[in-house]
């Protein structure tokens, strides 16, 4: 008999299904661990005609901007919950060494957390739309983007959550390493939309946000599942 | 046959925490059927050699094989021989007992509820089934973890302080569990403070200070 | 060819080797700036549309190149600690990471300056500054990360993964500010191109790149004694050389 065992039964598959189930239990069982980023979303879009002007046609202009950033702001606070209760009760270590590849871990963990974080943000992005005046007949592109740029994001910021686990203030610096790298997004993402409501097409614009939402989602575990390692040390 | 028998090797590890030169040349060689407890005071590095052991540090000199071969090469199978109980316990607070054993042994083995109610039941612990644990005590999260232990059915068993928080009953249990584990051919690599009643097969290693 | 490279990586050939490169490393850095300086300032012919302004091209195109060229050392020397595990690989981008921080800086005042003449104020987010500043950030990110950590050995990995991650994205940011502005084109805003380049506007141009380099060169030398210092202080050679 070959004393080396052979691996894990549990195909990769199967463990990511599992995990994805396991987050989705924990976060219906907190459910205002899920509400209060939405919370917070919706805060920070009103700041926004409250900083600056009532006017209806000003708050248009700028409206697909201010929802973008206030998603980008409600994704990076989200993000403390993705990581960081594994790393303190000592499931991570448990996850790193069940045998599974890391990556695959990663990816299932990230992808569970986008749908109670960024999926959640998109569904209500309709009634902050409403909100700024944007017309619904560019709601499609808005939503669309959204979904692609909170999912690229959750990507990013599971690097940004990875390296910054475990230390002391370390939602602050996640937003200092995670936000510079999700310009681009911003860029891509607010750009679709105000095209899209000056009637212009974009689809250019869309499918770039396309392309490094597949960029992201292709490297980006293998950067989180390293900054992991490097964290569990 | 001629592949070697399963074994676990640490050889002369090396590792810094910072400026402090925690683990300093040890070495340590674990077969079938042995029981090696780590001990020495605190801050000697006991649960840092455990998680050298493991895989999750890696050492600045030295290595670790399992049955010879260095486990960087063979993380996927050596982690599933391995089962490893750090300090703490290393349950989800909102998940019940059972939810936790399921989502964490799921991983590694495809597993029946019944054998991990078993488990509970081994460990004593079978009320607290369908509990979530941040409503059982200390004691109690202690004994789901060791039930974690069991279901895992690894031959490798790294355990960090098991007998924590545990009563008289309780440290009877883990002396047990590792009786029969040990009896079985299995192999276990403990941090203990205190004695361990087994007498046969029991050896030490101390850390010094 | 690998003992080469391995003695490469022995912290006291780092410390003496750089403290023998600092000074010839200066003074080339030195002479190139002074000649690089005379010539762009007084000899270059003033441009046909700028006039005498254009002049900080002499700086700031040298730091703006520098400050990529230094991430991307940074994050090849981070590459190679965490590939290698070699310990002064991570020294090296720790010594790189905050005068690439000061080359940005460089760049972003020196090109606002210019701006001013130009658009009339000192910012009015040009793409290439504005990809300065963002790369400005990056360089936060990864200082700010390095002593967040109390293990410093872990501190440097993560450092090296977030540099890495940094320059793969540069070029994605650089596009993306491309195209932003390309969006939203004011009629004020001129860009900051290079004019075309007669011989006797570029050899300052070189020259003064050149000074930068070694300037980069010397400094880096000098801070990477104060890092290998630092990061050996336990050993034996280094308390040998603090009594000495």
């Amino acid at each position: 008999m070959n004393a080396l065992a052979e691996g894990p039964e549990v195909s990769a598959l199967r463990a990511m299904t599992l995990i994805v189930r396991r987050e989705l239990r924990l976060s219906f069982r907190r459910p205002e661990q899920v509400l209060q980023p939405l919370v917070f979303f919706l805060i920070v879009t009103t700041l926004f005609p409250l900083g600056l002007s009532l006017q209806l046609s000003l708050l248009r202009d700028m409206a697909p901007g201010v929802l973008w950033v206030a998603a980008l702001l409600s994704s990076l606070l989200s993000l403390d919950s993705l990581f960081k209760s594994d790393a303190d009760d000592g499931t991570l270590d448990q996850l790193a060494l069940s045998g599974q590849s890391l990556t695959a871990i990663v990816v299932a963990k990230t992808a569970a957390h986008w749908l109670v974080s960024g999926a959640a943000l998109v569904l209500v992005s309709p009634l902050v739309g409403i909100a700024l005046g944007i017309p619904v007949s560019v709601f499609p592109t808005m939503l669309g983007s959204l979904a692609l740029g909170t999912l690229s994001l959750s990507w990013l910021g599971a690097i940004g959550a990875g390296l910054t686990v475990g230390l002391k203030r370390g939602n602050v610096l996640v937003s200092l390493v995670v936000l510079p790298l999700a310009m681009p997004l911003l860029i891509f993402g607010a750009g679709a939309t105000d095209r899209a409501a000056a009637g212009i097409s974009s689809a250019g614009a869309l499918y770039l946000l396309g392309s490094l939402c597949v960029f992201t989602c292709t490297l980006a575990p293998f950067a989180a599942a390293a900054a992991l390692r490097i964290t569990l040390e | 046959m001629d592949s070697p028998p399963q074994s676990l090797t640490v050889e002369k590890i090396h590792v810094w925490r910072g400026d402090r030169h925690v683990l300093k040349g040890v070495s340590l060689a674990l077969g079938p059927g042995e029981l090696l407890q780590v001990a020495g005071p605190n801050g000697t590095g006991k649960t840092t050699l455990l998680r050298v052991a493991c895989g999750l540090l890696r050492p600045e000199q030295g290595r670790v094989a399992w049955c010879g071969h260095p486990i960087a090469g063979i993380r996927p199978q050596f982690q599933s021989a391995l089962v490893y109980a750090a300090h703490e316990p290393a349950l989800k607070g909102d998940l019940t007992a059972l939810e936790n054993l399921r989502y964490l042994v799921g991983l590694k083995r495809s597993i029946r509820t019944t054998e991990l109610e078993a488990a509970l039941e081994r460990t004593g612990v079978a009320a607290c089934a369908h509990l979530p644990v941040r409503v059982l005590s200390a004691g109690q999260r202690r004994r789901v973890a060791l039930a974690r232990v069991l279901a895992m059915q690894s031959p490798l068993w790294m355990l960090d302080e098991p007998f924590t928080n545990l009563d008289a009953a309780g440290s009877a249990l883990v002396t047990d569990l590792l009786r029969e584990h040990v009896s079985a051919a299995g192999m276990a690599l403990v941090v203990a403070h205190h004695e361990i009643a087994l007498s046969a097969r029991l050896r030490r290693l101390e850390l010094p200070g | 060819m690998w003992t080469w490279f391995y003695r490469l990586a022995s912290p006291p050939y780092v410390y003496r080797t750089a403290a023998a490169l600092t000074p010839w490393l200066m003074t080339v850095a030195v002479i190139a700036i002074v000649c690089g300086l005379i010539g762009g300032l007084g000899f270059a012919p003033p441009d046909y549309q700028q006039g005498d302004a254009f002049r900080i091209i002499y700086v700031h195109v040298p730091s703006a190149y520098m400050s990529l060229f230094c991430y991307s050392a940074m994050a090849v020397a981070g590459a190679i600690g965490l590939i290698w595990r070699i310990k002064m690989s991570y020294a090296l981008a720790a010594a790189t990471a905050p005068v690439g921080a000061s080359f940005t800086a460089l760049a972003l005042v020196t090109g606002s300056l210019w701006g001013r003449p130009m658009w009339g104020t000192y910012w009015a987010w040009d793409p290439r500054l504005t990809s300065e500043l963002i790369l400005l950030f990056l360089y936060a990110g990864v200082m700010s990360l390095r002593p967040a950590f109390e293990d410093p050995a872990r501190g440097d990995r993560a450092a090296a993964l977030l540099s890495i991650v940094g320059f793969v994205n540069v070029p994605i940011i650089h596009y993306s500010v491309q195209w932003w502005n390309s969006l939203h084109q004011g009629a004020t805003i001129a860009k900051i191109g290079k004019p075309s380049m007669p011989g006797s506007m570029l050899w300052p141009l070189l020259t003064m790149l050149l000074g930068f380099m070694c300037f980069y060169g010397a400094v880096v030398c000098m801070r990477l004694r104060g890092e290998v210092l630092n990061r050996e202080r336990q050993s034996a050679w280094v308390r040998e050389a603090i009594k000495s």
